[in-house]
C-alpha cells in the first residue's frame, strides 16, 4: 500500500488527494442536482401534507424510501383507507431500475468498507449513482474514494428529508417547480453525463436503442416500465456488441 | 393539516413497505453482480448499463414533454459536446425557460 501511495503522488493527476479534497470535489459535482431536487422535495412535502399525511409521516418516509419519482406516485395514488398493496407494488415497479443501477455500481466500490459500500449501495440514487459511474469513466474505479462518495452522497441524501419536511410544514412554498426551469435542470445534467459517457466509449448503438425504446414503450405502455425495459435493451445491445477480447498481436 | 407529529398505523406500515421494496432493489443488483465472475460479454453489457440507464431515464422528460423541452434537450446536447457541464446545463434550462415564456 506504502508504495502504491508513491506512486500515485508522483502522477501528476493523482486521483487520492486526500478525504476532505475528495469530499468538496464531490459536493461541487452533485452541487447542480442538489438545487434541482431541492425544489421537489418542497413540492412532495406540500402535495403528502394535502392528501393527508402528517409532516412527520412524509419526512419519515423521505428518510427511509429515499426515491423521488416512487413517492411522487405513491403520494398521487394515496387516499384513505391507505391501498397499501397497490402503493408498495407500484413502488417496487418504480424502482425496478435499482436492479440495474446497483449491478453497475458493484464493480467500482473497492476503494470503500464493507459499511461503506453497503451504505453507499443503500442509498444511491438516480443522482448519487450517476456521479460515482462519471467519477470511475474519468478516473477509474480508484478514483471512486470514501471522500467521493460521502461528498456525493451524504448531504443530497441528508437535504432530501430536510426540504421534504420543510415543504409540508410551510405548504405550498413551491408549487410549481417548473416556473423557473428547475424541473430541467436533472435532464439536462443527465445529458451531460450520457454525453460524456458517449465520448469515452463512443457506445452510440446503445444510446439509440435505449432511447428509441424509452420513447416507444413510454407512448405505449402506462407507468414506468420504459425506464427498466430500455434500461435492459441498451445494455444487451453493449453485451450483443462485444466481439471478444482484442487479441495479443493485434 | 393534520397534527404535526401524528404517525398513524397503516400509513407507516405503507411506508415501511416502501423502504423496504426499495432497499432491496437497490441491494439486489449489487449483491448478484458482486458474486459473478462478470467478463466478456457480460462485462460489455456492464459497461453499456451507465449510459443505456441514463438515457432511459430521461428520454420521455427530454422528449415526450413538449416542444420547449425537445427544443432545449437538443441544445443541451450540442452545447454538451463543445462546453464544460456546467455552461452546457446553464445553457439548458435558460432555454426551457425562454421558450416556455415565448408567446406562442
Amino acid at each position: 500500500m506504502r508504495m502504491m501511495s508513491e506512486t500515485d503522488m508522483q502522477e501528476p493527476n493523482a486521483v487520492r488527494t486526500g478525504f476532505w479534497a475528495d469530499a468538496i470535489r464531490g459536493l461541487i459535482d452533485i452541487s447542480p442536482l442538489m438545487a434541482g431536487a431541492a425544489p421537489f422535495a418542497l413540492l412532495l412535502g406540500s402535495l403528502a401534507v394535502q392528501k393527508g399525511l402528517s409532516p412527520a409521516e412524509v419526512t419519515l418516509m423521505s428518510l427511509s424510501v429515499y426515491a423521488g419519482s416512487a413517492q411522487f406516485i405513491a403520494i398521487d395514488i394515496w387516499q384513505t383507507p391507505v391501498p397499501i398493496l397497490a402503493i408498495v407494488g407500484t413502488t417496487l415497479l418504480v424502482n425496478l431500475r435499482h436492479l440495474l443501477m446497483g449491478a453497475a455500481l458493484a464493480p467500482h466500490l473497492g476503494g470503500l468498507s464493507p459499511l461503506g459500500r453497503v451504505l453507499t449501495v443503500s442509498v444511491h440514487s438516480d443522482e448519487t449513482w450517476a456521479m460515482a459511474l462519471r467519477r470511475a469513466q474519468a478516473f477509474g474505479s480508484v478514483g471512486v474514494t470514501p471522500g467521493y462518495i460521502f461528498g456525493v452522497f451524504v448531504l443530497f441524501y441528508l437535504q432530501w428529508p430536510f426540504w421534504t419536511c420543510i415543504g409540508a410544514i410551510s405548504g405550498g412554498l413551491v408549487s410549481d417547480p417548473a416556473a423557473f426551469g428547475f424541473d430541467f435542470v436533472f435532464p439536462a445534467v443527465f445529458i451531460t453525463l450520457v454525453i460524456g459517457f458517449w465520448r469515452a466509449s463512443r457506445q452510440t448503438l446503445v444510446v439509440a436503442v435505449s432511447l428509441g425504446t424509452a420513447l416507444l414503450v413510454h407512448h405505449f405502455v402506462d407507468g414506468v416500465w420504459y425506464i427498466f425495459v430500455a434500461g435492459l435493451a441498451g445494455t444487451l445491445t453493449g453485451g450483443f456488441l462485444y466481439k471478444g477480447e482484442a487479441p495479443a498481436h493485434g | 393539516m393534520g397534527d404535526l407529529f401524528s404517525l398513524q398505523g397503516a400509513t407507516v406500515l405503507t411506508i415501511a413497505g416502501m423502504a423496504l421494496v426499495t432497499w432491496l432493489s437497490r441491494m439486489t443488483g449489487y449483491a448478484l453482480a458482486r458474486r459473478i465472475a462478470i467478463t466478456g460479454r457480460a462485462k460489455a453489457a456492464l459497461e453499456a448499463m451507465p449510459p443505456a440507464i441514463l438515457t432511459a431515464i430521461i428520454a420521455p422528460m427530454a422528449f415526450s414533454e413538449g416542444i420547449a423541452e425537445a427544443v432545449a434537450a437538443a441544445v443541451t446536447v450540442l452545447a454538451a459536446l463543445r462546453l464544460p457541464t456546467l455552461v452546457a446545463v446553464a445553457i439548458g434550462v435558460a432555454t426551457v425557460v425562454l421558450i416556455r415564456q415565448a408567446p406562442f
